[in-house]
């Protein structure tokens, strides 16, 4: 459905991105998440069209839309667009902005297709109120209904839920995930939060430096990143220095860890080369630690952040080493106090030092 | 939260899809580059008289004008500069900063002097302390004082001047105090300073940017005013090229003078424009509330009350009341046939001039927006340089090259007289010149509030081109399209330097009929013109009212 392939731009001596591939089937949503200036605003809009393509090539159903010194025109690719800012033509009321790109239709087909819009983002009542007369949430699915309206072959959302409260962004994301696959539509959307990204998307390209450093599913991503920077920027935890056991066992401070070693030392080859001995960081998630009054294994309480429903507290070991816990908040344990911990680790996440 | 990245793509480097043909990236400069020329020409017409000056002009100019006119005119912009700053600051920071009985009239009511051209006040002023005038009178007969006090003086000029022109500093630096908002005063006064004090510590300074820019402004007008100076037959550069061209018939030293004008108004619109580059820090947050205003109570409420008073009654209220009662006298004998034509053809000159002027701005404005580059900025700054050349500075610089091209014409293809010379067409082209900037400012800032994405959200929809600007550009661009007509097409109508300079043989308007009438000090019978356009000049400043009241409520 769309493709990038080999996909690279730089203004002057200055690249944005490099060597991006990466491919969405029909129907499905996929993200492109990262900071701020990793380059995935720029991504969307080489797809959208408002960029020149230096080099690489896009493909939409199959149709090369972009390559170096030959790009469709953006009002020609039929590629929706919901931006940051909603962009709603202020000027005009609900109904007037949704049916703006269906000029080509005739009055009545105009007029059911509007209808059908406003009827799919539950907006039927406000078709004659101004932009500015519609609540945050209001003016989101307004820019969604406009989008799909012509029926796009692809929908980009760049950053579509920073505009709006904290509290609104995760129920709206579900609820547009919902239209989406309800209209069976393709999308593609750009963020910097995680949570939108594992609230809408099947499939997440974390980007950084204009590189996608892994493209997988969300819950992959989370449990087996295959670089420093993803493990870093997905979720929370520790990385710890642990010796290499053999090709199945590593040996942090808290014990030892048994598993597949996936990640950077597989993919590299760096281990095989230091089976035995080799130092290596484990990344240790809040959750692969469980709290244990039991345990023998003691750690301090350092830190300590309330949740609602857990606590999520940051340990000392007894050697300097620093972890995370997330513990129910029934537990609630002071600063300074020693709690007993326990591993409860089911795959290794290991990165060379 | 805007991406730096997003905000960084350079548009420079990596034009945007579409404009990649030769047709695209020409097209604009097509249209942008003869509105550049025509404040550029000018420009540079009157700048080389003074690389190549003529050595017995300047002889002549040394001995017997320029010393005057120099010293005129410094006292005049030093004592317009002091004058506006007093009144304009004083009275801004009562109306914005504190309260008291009349304020909310005041606050909007001191800015109607801009609706009366200077030049009106100026013969008001004349008029009543003429000998048989009502001021002159009544002090005669009340208090038996033979000799009034001299009007027509330097005193008096600076004194109109300034009365005209404080609404500007009044304007930039109300805004400034009210643009600061609450937070810092408070924050002033957390840390132990008194009110007081934390106005003259923090919204004073704060303030400065705006203020200068007002004052740089009225220092501008001053120096590019020519209608009030000549009301008063004080010389000054204007008086002296208009008479140095209609009374000596010397362009070449009309042009050596205006040479010497366009030096010092580019000095200090050089320090304008550098004022308005570093006043960001004055503009606070759209969050800034209202200030809680200082209570005036007692004497100091009676005080503000009645400097307030005295400022609009001077400046406006008298001027207005005394214009309206002297048209009144003279309606019925005065008001013929004439006056349609006047009044006809200053209302055809304002409206060609707004709808010309209003659609080069929209074009230079556009243009500028589909092409963001470097040279466009620069192309669009050089268009809207005009607003600093005075009028009779623009007649000379626009009446030379155009005189040249007549010869040609004449000389070339065998024409008779003046083809262009003497035409609407050349009039137009000087308002163009001098206005442009009026309707720049308020069609670039409107385009300004379109966020870059409608633009792309149009597009997307594959609404692209003329089709774009119709459906979505124009509409979201109206209120700003009808400020730019609206205070060019009264400006246009006040102009006078340049109207009578390049009008059509016998072409009078209402402000030429002004002029005339007061050369003659018939000052009732300029009355008559000079209501007109004092009651259409107020529309623009009820609008100005309106936006500014929205800007701030």
């Amino acid at each position: 459905m769309l493709i990038l392939e080999n996909v690279a731009q730089s203004y002057g001596a200055k690249p944005v991105l490099k060597d991006i591939n990466f491919s969405l089937k029909a129907g499905q949503i996929g993200c492109l998440l990262g900071p701020s200036g990793c380059g995935k605003t720029t991504a969307l809009r080489l797809i959208a069209g408002f960029e020149q393509l230096n080099s690489g090539a896009i493909y939409l159903d199959g149709e090369a839309v972009a390559r170096p010194g030959a790009c469709v025109p953006a009002e020609k690719r039929k590629v929706g667009l919901v931006f940051q800012d909603f962009a709603l033509f202020p000027h005009l009321h609900v109904a007037a902005n949704i049916g703006f790109g269906l000029s080509h239709l005739s009055g009545a087909d105009r007029d059911n297709r509007v209808a059908e819009m406003l009827d799919l983002v539950g907006l039927t009542q406000e078709a004659s109120a101004f932009p500015h007369q519609l609540s945050g949430g209001q003016q989101q699915r307004v820019a969604l209904a406009r989008a799909l309206a012509p029926r796009p072959r692809l929908l980009l959302l760049d950053e579509p839920f920073s505009s709006l409260d904290v509290e609104l962004r995760e129920k709206l994301a579900l609820e547009v995930r919902d239209i989406l696959n309800q209209e069976g539509i393709t999308a593609l959307l750009v963020t910097h939060d995680q949570h939108e990204a594992f609230a809408m998307a099947d499939r997440i390209g974390v980007m950084h430096h204009g590189v996608i450093q892994q493209w997988d599913t969300p819950y992959n991503l989370y449990h087996q990143p295959n670089s420093r920077f993803v493990a870093d920027f997905i979720g929370q935890g520790v990385l710890m220095p642990a010796r290499v056991l053999n090709s199945r066992q590593v040996e942090i401070e808290l014990g030892v860890l048994e598993g597949r070693i996936p990640g950077e030392c597989s993919q590299e080859g760096g281990c095989s080369r230091c089976d035995k001995g080799c130092m290596v960081d484990v990344l240790i998630r809040p959750d692969d630690i469980l709290h244990d009054d039991t345990s023998p294994v003691l750690a301090t309480v350092e830190r300590k952040a309330f949740r609602g429903a857990e606590f999520l507290y940051t340990l000392r070991l007894a050697q300097g080493g620093r972890v995370q816990v997330l513990v129910p908040s029934h537990h609630n344990h002071a600063i300074g106090e020693a709690i007993g911990i326990r591993l409860d680790v089911d795959h290794v996440v290991a990165f060379r030092q | 939260m805007p991406e730096p990245e997003s905000l960084s793509i350079p548009s420079v480097a990596a034009p945007p899809v579409g404009a990649s043909s030769f047709t695209g990236r020409l097209g604009p400069w097509l249209a942008v580059l003869p509105i550049a020329l025509i404040t550029a020409v000018p420009v540079l017409v009157v700048l080389s008289a003074l690389a190549h000056p003529d050595q017995t002009i300047w002889e002549h100019l040394w001995k017997h004008v320029l010393p005057e006119l120099l010293v005129n005119t410094a006292w005049l912009v030093l004592g317009v500069g002091l004058g506006v700053t007093l009144l304009g600051v004083s009275l801004a920071w009562l109306t914005a900063v504190c309260d008291y009985p009349g304020r909310r009239f005041f606050a909007w009511a001191l800015l109607l002097p801009l609706a009366l051209p200077a030049y009106v006040t100026a013969f008001v002023w004349l008029g009543l302390f003429d000998f048989t005038g009502p001021v002159a009178t009544w002090l005669r007969e009340s208090f038996g004082i033979l000799k009034p006090p001299p009007v027509r003086s330097r005193s008096g000029v600076i004194l109109v001047m300034t009365l005209a022109l404080y609404p500007y500093v009044y304007l930039t630096s109300r805004a400034a105090f009210l643009g600061q908002g609450r937070r810092l005063m408070e924050a002033a006064q957390s840390l132990g300073q008194s009110r007081w004090h934390a106005f003259l510590k923090v919204a004073l300074p704060m303030a400065r940017p705006g203020i200068v820019a007002g004052l740089l402004l009225a220092v501008m007008e001053t120096l590019a005013d020519f209608g009030t100076v000549s009301v008063f037959n004080y010389n000054t550069f204007t008086t002296a090229i208009y008479k140095a061209w209609f009374s000596l018939f010397s362009l070449p030293a009309a042009s050596q003078l205006a040479s010497m004008l366009i030096f010092f108004v580019f000095v200090v619109a050089l320090l304008e424009y550098q004022t308005r580059a570093s006043a960001s820090y004055a503009a606070s947050s759209r969050a800034a509330a209202a200030p809680s205003r200082i209570a005036l109570k007692g004497w100091q409420a009676g005080l503000a009350l009645a400097w307030s008073a005295l400022v609009f009654g001077l400046a406006f209220v008298m001027p207005v009341w005394q214009i309206l009662d002297w048209a009144l006298n003279v309606f019925e004998q005065d008001f013929d046939a004439r006056y349609l034509d006047f009044a006809w053809h200053s209302l055809l000159l304002a409206g060609l001039g707004a709808l010309l002027v209003g659609t080069l701005a929209l074009v230079l404005g556009y243009a500028q927006r589909l092409h963001p580059t470097s040279a466009m900025r620069v192309a669009a700054r050089l268009s809207t340089l005009g607003y600093a050349l005075p009028g009779a500075v623009l007649a000379v610089g626009i009446f030379i090259p155009v005189a040249w091209l007549d010869n040609q014409l004449i000389e070339r293809l065998g024409l008779e007289g003046q083809v262009l010379g003497g035409t609407l067409a050349v009039m137009l082209l000087a308002y163009c010149a001098r206005f442009l900037a009026v309707s720049f400012g308020p069609v670039d800032a409107g385009l300004g509030r379109i966020s870059k994405s409608i633009d792309e959200a149009a597009q997307s929809l594959g609404v692209v081109g003329a089709r774009r600007l119709w459906r979505v550009h124009l509409p979201m661009l109206r209120v700003p399209l009808l400020t730019a007509a609206a205070l060019t097409f009264v400006d246009v109508m006040k102009e006078l330097p340049i109207t009578l300079m390049t009008r059509p043989f016998g072409w009078d308007t209402l402000a030429v009929r002004v002029f005339e009438m007061t050369s003659e000090g018939e000052w009732e019978r300029a009355a008559l013109p000079a209501a007109a356009i004092a009651i259409v000049g107020l529309l623009p400043v009820f609008m100005l009212i309106r936006h500014a009241d929205h800007a701030h409520t």
